[in-house]
């Protein structure tokens, strides 16, 4: 039944969905590709879904849930993800209020946090491998693709420019129209 | 009632005008909860976000629950966190429905081969700043530098090892160096 697999695969991301925004993507590219989407497929969501209002993985599991089973699907997967948290925190707020204050809990996030920022600086460079590079596994054949280095090269620069002079960060909706307007041309 | 009806327009109003991840909403809950609506203090929120960053979830979700609560229990939270899903639930649904037309277009196709191209670079500079963000100790870095290894290799080797064994893992070892730290004391 797609509903519930839906849900249940949701609600595992959404248990183990530490560490802001990005963290599920690791999770989520594992569970949705090549299972239901193409990694570029998968990717084009996520540019949607950070360039919408919501959280990242809200808006991920609506897109996904919606494209496999309708809006009951974008219900129950949407659901699913919340789901976990939703019960955390009320057990948290109600009866387990210094939960995290034990030091044996924190120590637990302080170690999960660590490997979250591996997971996602490895999930770059393997998308990497796979939409810029064409492969995904030794032995396979590769295909280069120059002008998706050109478009990750000019988005990075700009992204790093404005930092210098703005003293800020740029939005991620503004790289996505520049690496959309440069797409729609180069390709 | 209409203390839950409060909590969803409330929150669907902060759900609709957060761009950009959920620290953005955070300040957007403060103006809203702590200065306009005074249903918080402004330390009974830093907890609530506290608590929020650390539990797995969207920050933004984790904190509309909590406050949901506070305010008036497990239905208060049920309508908060509906609340605050809604706009965005709405607005994707409805871009998933026509997604599928729009790609026909070419312009679209190749626009969007360029945003994919983007998408790394976005998730590569998210990790980056998460990793300055990261307390810096051994642990902590032989963790970031051999879930990295990890990954790649198994990738490259068609391995496949799910991500929620490497985060339970992380979890374990974190909890073990810690008892192993307070056994020396």
């Amino acid at each position: 039944m797609m509903l519930l697999k839906l849900f249940l695969t949701f609600m595992q991301i959404g248990a183990v969905s530490f560490g802001g925004g990005y963290g599920m993507i690791s999770l989520m590219r594992e569970k949705c590709v090549p299972l239901w989407l193409t990694d570029e497929e998968f990717m084009s969501f996520i540019a949607i879904s950070e360039s919408t209002p919501g959280p990242i993985s809200v808006n991920m599991a609506t897109f996904v849930g919606s494209d496999q089973a309708g809006i009951l699907g974008s219900a129950c997967a949407t659901l699913g993800l919340v789901l976990p948290s939703f019960i955390i925190i009320l057990i948290i707020a109600s009866v387990l209020k210094n939960l995290l204050k034990y030091k044996g809990v924190q120590a637990a996030l302080s170690g999960i946090k660590a490997v979250v920022v591996g997971l996602i600086l490895a999930t770059s460079a393997t998308m990497f491998m796979s939409i810029v590079c064409g492969f995904t596994a030794l032995g396979e054949g590769y295909n280069f693709d120059v002008m998706g280095v050109l478009v990750i090269a000019v988005v990075a620069v700009v992204a790093l420019a404005y930092k210098k002079f703005r003293k800020k960060a740029i939005s991620p909706i503004v790289l996505i129209l520049i690496s959309a307007l440069l797409g729609a041309v180069i390709y | 009632m209409k203390k839950y009806l409060q909590l969803f327009t409330t929150l669907f109003k902060i759900g609709l005008f957060t761009f950009g991840g959920g620290y953005a909403m955070i300040s957007l809950l403060e103006n809203e909860l702590v200065e306009r609506k005074k249903w918080l203090e402004h330390d009974e929120f830093m907890d609530i976000v506290a608590v929020a960053e650390s539990t797995p979830g969207p920050i933004a979700i984790n904190c509309a629950t909590y406050v949901g609560y506070k305010r008036v229990g497990v239905l208060g939270s049920a309508f908060a966190t509906l609340g605050v899903c809604m706009p965005s639930f709405i607005i994707i649904y409805f871009i998933s429905v026509f997604f599928d037309k729009f790609m026909e277009l070419s312009v679209v196709a190749s626009a969007f081969k360029g945003i994919q191209a983007c998408v790394v670079y976005l998730i590569f500079s998210a990790g980056l700043k998460m990793l300055k963000k990261m307390k810096k100790n051994p642990l902590s870095i032989a963790l970031m530098a051999s879930t990295i290894i990890c990954m790649l290799v198994f990738s490259l080797m068609a391995i496949k090892f799910s991500t929620i064994f490497y985060i339970l893992i992380g979890g374990v070892i974190g909890v073990f160096a810690y008892l192993v730290k307070r056994g020396e004391k």
